[in-house]
């Protein structure tokens, strides 16, 4: 187990090393010229070399790669080109918010999708089965942008029920979270379907019934807990897609997330923040990976960990 | 002394009645309210040295003092910190002299110390200030540039209400320079107990003081009670939310839950806006100083011939295009916008003639035409721009190929040369202050033909660097007149050159709540861009 987790953490250490290579790699190959962007348009070619040089860009690829890490070692993200901000301070300031969203989210989407996958398991091949396979199908592809709009719409500027956008209160987490549960719901209802229907083929289930226990003891004590485990593994695996869904939730939303950070500072082409949101996006996942291979045998003791 | 005094009392006779006349403020205006403005993305920095953006500009402005300023909602200047100033004969040495009992945020009284430490800070190359070169004539500035000096020459400190400051060359704009928002007056203590985070934690003289900055979430001013200017400003708090969609923004504003949407109406939903009645009369409407045009690279053949650039400038169907951005902007035919001083209104440009520009491009021997690029940044309305220029050229035989890009990708290929035609829009050319100077020099002149540089056509002729220099070097406000003469003229020999096509000058269009009051110049001030948060007021 020791050796495992030794290994799986050397592993995830490497593949950050190669996120933040590549990442910095298409940054630096990038056209635009971050000190222009900084010098402004007023500045005469001396203003620009001069600051190229104090940010260190005038040095060769390997030299201003290494120099990072370097800084990254030592808990140094360095400084937002534009608003000369530390970057891990504007990250530590916007990661409370997208947190408590993501765990929101998720709560939502697994309500969702579980009580979807459930339904349609029990009616399969009947009306409500193919009706909810349909919604989900459209869940999973609805675009994001669309969907947050629409709930926006709907129910704060039409109905009044929750504030348009913004942060602070549970009201107003309210539509963000549950949009981006609509959007993830899909994935675990069909999960969830499967997995149900597999599990009310098992033999223990037939014995149940044998045994002459109700239908609804029969789902509730025996079917679902065995269905939902493996379900509930794939939540570290999908933060990657949930993060991607996190940025235009935000942005619509008005949620002051690191979503948020990310888009503005590409627009801005704002390297360092770009680099540290990447950096620690990547770090969740790669954790997220790493809790659920961790916590898999734990559910199903046929996977073994070697 | 003698001939000190004496040049001074001239030219304090000369000088102070050519200043605006200062401005008389809404008398219905009243005090109190709180209001919130809101922005899609988070304020950068409201560092007076760093901030360069649409949306930190006026927040600045209204954060900070400067020596001079502007009447509000106009291009005139008027002192600001300085109650006054002189220019020695030569035109080389202003002095200005500084108003008393002007305070801080923090509470200390501003000095002449403090104007000096501004101005020395700005232009030091390691504080990064995209607005040092605008301090290029001040006597010194090269050796802060190469780093050699930490100091500039020409700013001295006479006593604590008196500052004199030499150029190296005579400078008319040098006015309008200390009124721009990198000339705002910071205290030495606060930028040193903060260091690179002053941005966030400003200090200045202004109207208004920073109270709170929740990243990601709100700026909120309050009002400075003690502000100099007596009277104003007049709202209690500004709260600047950030993280807001347009499109959110505009439904909030409905709903009458914001007053000012800082990014203005979303395109998708302009027409929507202006043909309902309750939501068109929220519209403010003003002009800018800005024109839209296509750079022609003078240096690329056949480019390089200029029968063939003022074909181009024939070709283009301006009011098509206008009708593309749903009539925001009016026709222009020469570089400055209709609204800068030094604005030809005689001159008619060239006109949409089809015809007109095929004899042009036979008498180029490129009657069969020719293919080249034409570079656009790809921001909505620009692609569909760009694709109307295509069309237009198309006609006289020029096949045009599109290249969509973003902003800085295109701003790269422009400073180095090699996009043979860019259309400006998104990226040029806004005024940084009202003189003719700010659009000859950086994209027009031989500086700005350097690589780099943002004159796209890379057109370099040195007789007009000279007339510009001459020009510039009229200091006299008595002789204003003969200066804005000698800029009109280099503008129209330019446009016989036809470097640029002049496509339109673009107005500002901004929303406001019922219940925000203030004329409505101050929504879209030509200056303190956009909002002019010192004299606006709410109503009820």
């Amino acid at each position: 187990m020791t050796a495992y987790l030794l290994r799986r953490l050397v592993q995830s250490a490497l593949i950050l090393l190669g996120v933040s290579f590549i990442t910095f790699f298409l940054l630096y190959v990038l056209p635009a010229d971050p000190v222009r962007q900084i010098a402004g348009r007023a500045a005469t070619q001396q203003t620009v070399e001069n600051i190229r040089h104090q940010l260190g860009l005038d040095q060769p690829f390997v030299v201003q790669y290494i120099r990072y890490l370097g800084g990254l070692m030592q808990g140094d993200m360095g400084r937002s080109y534009l608003q000369k901000t530390e970057v891990a301070s504007l990250i530590a300031a916007r990661l409370p918010p997208t947190l408590l969203l993501m765990a929101a989210g998720i709560f939502c989407e697994l309500v969702l999708g579980l009580t979807m996958g459930v339904i349609a398991a029990l009616r399969r091949g009947r009306a409500a089965d193919t009706g909810l396979m349909i919604t989900s199908f459209v869940a999973v592809s609805a675009p994001q942008f669309l969907v947050s709009l629409l709930l926006l719409y709907v129910f704060a500027v039409r109905l009044s029920w929750f504030p348009i956008g913004g942060y602070g209160t549970f009201r107003h987490l309210v539509l963000p979270a549950v949009t981006l549960g609509i959007l993830g719901s899909g994935w675990y209802a069909r999960m969830m379907r499967s997995s149900m229907i597999e599990v009310l083929r098992a033999d223990f289930i037939r014995t149940a019934r044998a045994k002459g226990l109700t239908r609804a003891r029969v789902i509730l004590r025996h079917a679902l807990p065995n269905a939902i485990l493996p379900v509930i593994a794939m939540i570290g695996i999908d933060i990657g897609i949930f993060m991607g869904g996190v940025v235009v939730v935000e942005s619509v939303f008005g949620w002051p997330g690191i979503g948020q950070l990310a888009w503005q500072a590409i627009q801005r082409v704002d390297i360092p923040i770009i680099m540290g949101v990447t950096l620690v996006s990547a770090c969740a996942i790669v954790a997220g990976n790493l809790i659920a291979d961790l916590i898999a045998p734990a559910i199903d003791p046929r996977i073994r960990i070697r | 002394m003698k001939r000190l005094l004496l040049s001074t009392a001239l030219t304090l006779g000369l000088a102070l009645p050519a200043l605006a006349a200062d401005y008389t403020p809404d008398p219905n205006a009243k005090p109190g309210g709180d209001i919130i403005v809101t922005y899609k993305d988070d304020v950068a920095t409201l560092d007076p040295a760093i901030g360069y953006d649409w949306q930190n500009w006026s927040m600045i402005k209204s954060l900070f003092d400067r020596l001079m300023d502007y009447v509000p909602g106009t291009t005139e200047l008027r002192p600001g910190l300085a109650e006054s100033y002189d220019v020695s004969d030569d035109g080389l040495t202003y002095t200005f002299h500084l108003r008393t009992g002007v305070k801080f945020h923090n509470g200390r009284e501003m000095t002449a110390e403090d104007v000096k430490y501004s101005l020395d800070r700005v232009t030091n190359p390691t504080t990064q200030s995209p607005g040092a070169g605008f301090f290029g004539s001040i006597l010194g500035y090269d050796k802060m540039a190469d780093g050699s000096a930490t100091s500039l020459e020409g700013v001295k400190v006479i006593d604590p209400q008196t500052i004199s400051v030499t150029l190296s060359h005579p400078d008319a704009t040098i006015l309008q320079v200390m009124a721009l928002n990198f000339a705002s007056v910071v205290p030495k203590e606060e930028v040193d107990k903060w260091g690179t985070d002053f941005g966030h934690h400003p200090v200045g003289t202004g109207a208004y003081k920073m109270t709170d900055w929740t990243i990601g979430q709100q700026v909120v001013f309050e009002k400075n009670t003690d502000y100099w200017r007596p009277g104003v400003p007049y709202i209690d708090k500004i709260t600047f939310q950030v993280g807001q969609e347009p499109i959110v923004a505009l439904l909030r504003l409905q709903k009458g839950e914001i007053d000012i949407p800082g990014d203005g109406i979303p395109p998708a939903k302009f027409t929507e806006v202006m043909s309902n009645p309750d939501e068109a009369k929220l519209v403010v409407v003003g002009d800018q100083l800005q024109t839209g045009y296509v750079t022609i690279n003078v240096n690329m053949k056949p480019l390089d011939d200029v029968r063939v650039r003022q074909a181009i400038n024939m070709a283009i169907n301006k009011d098509r295009i206008i009708q593309i951005i749903n009539g925001r902007a009016v026709p222009a035919n020469q570089p400055l916008p209709p609204d800068m001083p030094g604005y030809n209104k005689d001159y008619a440009g060239y006109p949409y003639d089809v015809e007109g520009a095929k004899a042009l491009m036979a008498q180029a021997g490129l009657a069969d035409g020719f293919e080249t690029e034409l570079y656009a940044m790809n921001a909505d309305p620009n692609p569909r721009i760009a694709q109307a220029i295509q069309q237009d050229l198309a006609q006289i035989g020029i096949k045009v190929t599109i290249k969509s890009l973003d902003q800085a990708n295109v701003i790269a290929a422009g400073g180095d040369g090699t996009a043979p035609m860019i259309w400006s829009g998104g990226m040029a050319w806004i005024a940084d202050f009202p003189d003719p100077s700010d659009f000859y020099g950086p994209i027009l002149g031989c500086a700005g033909a350097a690589p780099g540089g943002w004159n796209w056509s890379k057109y370099c002729v040195q007789s007009f660097d000279e007339m510009a220099t001459k020009a510039d070097s009229i200091a006299d406000p008595a002789k204003a007149d003969e200066r804005m003469a000698m800029w009109s003229d280099i503008f129209t020999k330019i446009m016989a050159d036809a470097p640029w096509a002049p496509v339109f000058n673009e107005k500002r269009y901004t929303m406001k709540s019922a219940r925000l009051g203030g004329d409505d110049s101050l929504y879209v001030d030509p200056v303190t861009i956009p909002v002019n948060y010192d004299y606006i007021y709410v109503k009820e």
